[in-house]
C-alpha cells in the first residue's frame, strides 16, 4: 500500500465510522486513522506529496489564512483558515521549517463550514501554508511568519 | 572688622547648612506618593498620547497593535481558564478543620484582588494577596503553598483575581512612617540599577518603554500588578508576580530575592500604587 | 474535572465551537533541564467533534500544536444542539465532553 492510499484509507475509515453510528466512535478507531506517514515527513514537499499525491496545487485568494506577521511568541501562534469554496473536504496547515511540516489536518463533513482555527508552535521564521481540498482540487494560501527571540519575555 | 564679619557670615552659612543637612537626614523630604502618581501618569500620557489611561492594564498590548491582535486572539479563549476553574475548586475545598479560604477574607474572598497589597497597621507589614492566602492556610493548620511554578497558589490567585475583574485599584498609603518607608523602599528598588546588565526596572519600563529589547517591546510601568497572576505562554503555566520579579532579575543577571521578601513586597506596594485607577484584569496571558 | 472546556454559540444558523484542552502537547524534542533526558512525546493526535451524534469534523494534530491546545470550527446547526468533543493522544489517553449550543 503506498502512502497516499494509506492516508485515503484511514480518512475513509473514519468517515465510515463517523457516519455509520455514534457508538462506534471509539478512541481506538480514531487512533488508527491518524495520518502518521504525513506527519512523519521532514520536508514540506514530502508531506504534501504524501497527502495529495500528484494532485496539483494552486494559490488562491479564496483561501484566507490569518497569521501574525511577527509572532509574539513562537510557542503559541494563532492561526485561522477560512475557505470561500464549496464542498471542502479537508484543510491542512503546514509550517515549512518545523521539524515536521504538517502541523494539523481537519477533515470536514457536509455539516461543517470551511473555517477553522488553532494555535501552533513555530521554531523559526518560516512560511505557513494552508491547503484546502475542494471538489478534488487543492487551493493554497501562504504567509511568512517571523519568529523572534525575546529579550525579556523569553 | 570686615574680615571678622565675613567669618561670622561664613559661620552662619555653615550653621545653616548644618541645620539643613541635619533635618534632611532625619526627616527625608520625599515627593509624596500622590505626586509620584501624578508625575508618572503625566510621563506616560506624554509618551503615548494615543493610549487611553484605562488601557495601561494591558501592558505592551496597550501600545503595540500587532502584538495586541495576537493577544486578543488568545484572550478570546485563554489557556488560564483551566487554572481559574481549578482555582475555584481549590478555593471552595474545605481545609481539614472544615473552614475554607472564604473565612479568611473580606467579602468571603470574592472581588477583593484590587485591595492588595495593603499595609497592615497591626502587624506592621505589607500584606500581598499571595501572602494572605498562605496566612490563611497557616491559621487553619495547613502547610503553605509554593509561590513558584504556578501550582495551586497560581490557580487560587488566578481565581481570586478573576472574581475581581473590573474593580478599580485604589491602594492607600496610610500616613504612617513604616508604610511610607515601605513605599519609598519599593520605589527606590524600582529605580536602582542591578545585575551584570546594570538595568533598573525603570530603565526598561519607564525610560525605554515601547522600544524593543531584542524582539520584545517593553511594557509601561503602570498597570503591571493589575493583570497578575499571568499565564506566561513561554512556560505554559501561571506565574505569580513575585516569581515574575525573580525572572526579571535573573534576566538582567541580578540575584533575585525570595518571594514575599520585604524587597518584593515593597516593590509590589510601589508598583500597585502607581497603577491606581486601573481596573483589575487578572489573570492574563503574557509572553 | 474534565480536560475540555467548550463554548458553542449559534448565529444565523451557524454554530461556532471553541474548545480549550488541558494537555502538555510535548513534542519529544525537549530535554529535561536538570537530567538532560529527552521528554517523551505526548500530544493529542485526534479529536472527533459531533453534533447530535453526527460527525462534524475530525481533527488530526501533530506535536506542533501549542500546549493547552485551542481549536475552533463552525458548522450548520442550531441552539440546543449537543456538541461532543472526544480526544485521544499518542499514549492512548482520552477524554470527552458534551456542551449545549447557546
Amino acid at each position: 500500500m503506498n502512502r497516499r492510499n494509506f492516508l485515503k484509507k484511514t480518512l475513509l475509515t473514519t468517515a465510515v465510522i463517523g457516519t455509520s453510528a455514534g457508538i462506534l466512535l471509539t478512541p481506538k478507531n480514531l487512533y488508527a486513522a491518524w495520518p502518521k506517514a504525513a506527519f512523519d515527513k521532514k520536508d514540506l514537499s514530502g508531506a504534501l506529496e504524501t497527502i495529495y499525491g500528484g494532485t496539483s496545487r494552486v494559490e488562491s485568494t479564496k483561501v484566507e489564512l490569518k497569521a501574525p506577521k511577527i509572532a509574539e511568541n513562537g510557542a503559541i501562534v494563532p492561526i485561522n483558515v477560512k475557505a470561500n469554496l464549496k464542498n471542502v473536504e479537508s484543510i491542512m496547515i503546514f509550517v515549512e521549517e518545523n521539524p515536521q511540516p504538517l502541523s494539523s489536518g481537519y477533515k470536514l463533513t457536509s455539516l461543517s463550514e470551511p473555517k477553522i482555527g488553532t494555535r501552533l508552535k513555530m521554531g523559526k521564521t518560516t512560511k505557513v501554508m494552508a491547503a484546502v481540498k475542494s471538489d478534488g482540487k487543492i487551493y493554497t494560501a501562504s504567509q511568512e511568519v517571523q519568529v523572534t527571540i525575546g529579550g525579556c519575555g523569553g | 572688622m570686615i574680615i571678622g564679619n565675613k567669618i561670622i557670615l561664613i559661620f552662619k552659612k555653615f550653621l545653616f547648612l548644618l541645620i539643613v543637612c541635619f533635618f534632611s537626614i532625619n526627616i527625608p523630604v520625599y515627593a509624596s506618593p500622590e505626586e509620584d502618581l501624578a508625575e508618572i501618569r503625566e510621563y506616560f500620557n506624554n509618551s503615548f498620547p494615543n493610549t487611553p489611561f484605562k488601557d495601561y492594564n494591558n501592558g505592551a498590548y496597550a501600545i503595540d497593535a500587532g502584538l495586541r491582535e495576537q493577544w486578543e486572539s488568545i484572550e478570546d479563549f485563554p489557556p488560564y481558564e483551566i487554572n481559574v476553574e481549578n482555582g475555584e475548586k481549590l478555593f471552595n475545598t474545605p481545609f481539614k478543620n472544615g473552614n475554607t479560604y472564604s473565612s479568611c477574607f473580606k467579602n468571603e474572598g470574592i472581588g477583593i484582588r484590587q485591595n492588595y497589597p495593603y499595609y497592615d497597621e497591626d502587624k506592621g507589614e505589607i500584606i500581598t494577596l499571595e501572602l494572605a492566602i498562605n496566612n490563611c492556610r497557616k491559621n487553619n493548620g495547613e502547610k503553605p503553598l509554593s509561590y513558584y511554578k504556578g501550582g495551586d497558589m497560581g490557580d487560587i490567585s488566578a481565581y481570586m483575581a478573576y472574581t475581581s475583574r473590573g474593580k478599580v485599584f485604589d491602594i492607600e498609603i496610610p500616613n504612617n512612617m513604616d508604610a511610607l518607608d515601605a513605599y519609598e523602599q519599593g520605589k527606590k528598588l524600582y529605580f536602582t540599577k542591578k545585575g551584570q546588565l546594570n538595568f533598573s526596572c525603570a530603565d526598561c519600563h519607564v525610560w525605554q518603554t515601547g522600544v524593543t529589547l531584542r524582539a520584545d517591546i517593553t511594557s509601561p510601568a503602570i498597570g503591571h500588578p493589575t493583570h497578575f497572576p499571568a499565564y506566561r505562554t513561554n512556560t505554559g503555566r501561571m506565574v505569580t508576580l513575585h516569581e515574575r520579579f525573580a525572572q526579571c532579575l535573573n534576566q538582567i543577571r541580578a540575584k533575585p530575592y525570595r518571594a514575599q521578601s520585604e524587597e518584593y513586597k515593597n516593590l509590589e506596594y510601589y508598583m500597585t500604587f502607581i497603577s491606581n485607577g486601573l481596573e483589575a484584569n487578572g489573570p492574563s496571558t503574557r509572553k | 474535572m474534565s480536560t475540555i472546556k467548550i463554548r458553542a454559540r449559534e448565529n444565523n444558523g451557524s454554530v461556532t465551537v471553541k474548545a480549550l484542552i488541558k494537555h502538555p502537547m510535548e513534542t519529544g524534542l525537549r530535554k529535561n533541564k536538570k537530567t538532560g533526558d529527552v521528554i517523551p512525546p505526548h500530544y493529542i493526535q485526534e479529536i472527533l467533534a459531533t453534533a447530535n451524534g453526527k460527525e462534524v469534523i475530525t481533527v488530526y494534530w501533530g506535536p506542533a500544536v501549542s500546549k493547552n491546545p485551542y481549536l475552533t470550527f463552525s458548522y450548520k446547526g442550531a441552539k440546543g444542539d449537543k456538541v461532543e468533543l472526544l480526544w485521544v493522544d499518542n499514549k492512548g489517553n482520552k477524554d470527552s465532553k458534551t456542551a449545549t449550543v447557546k
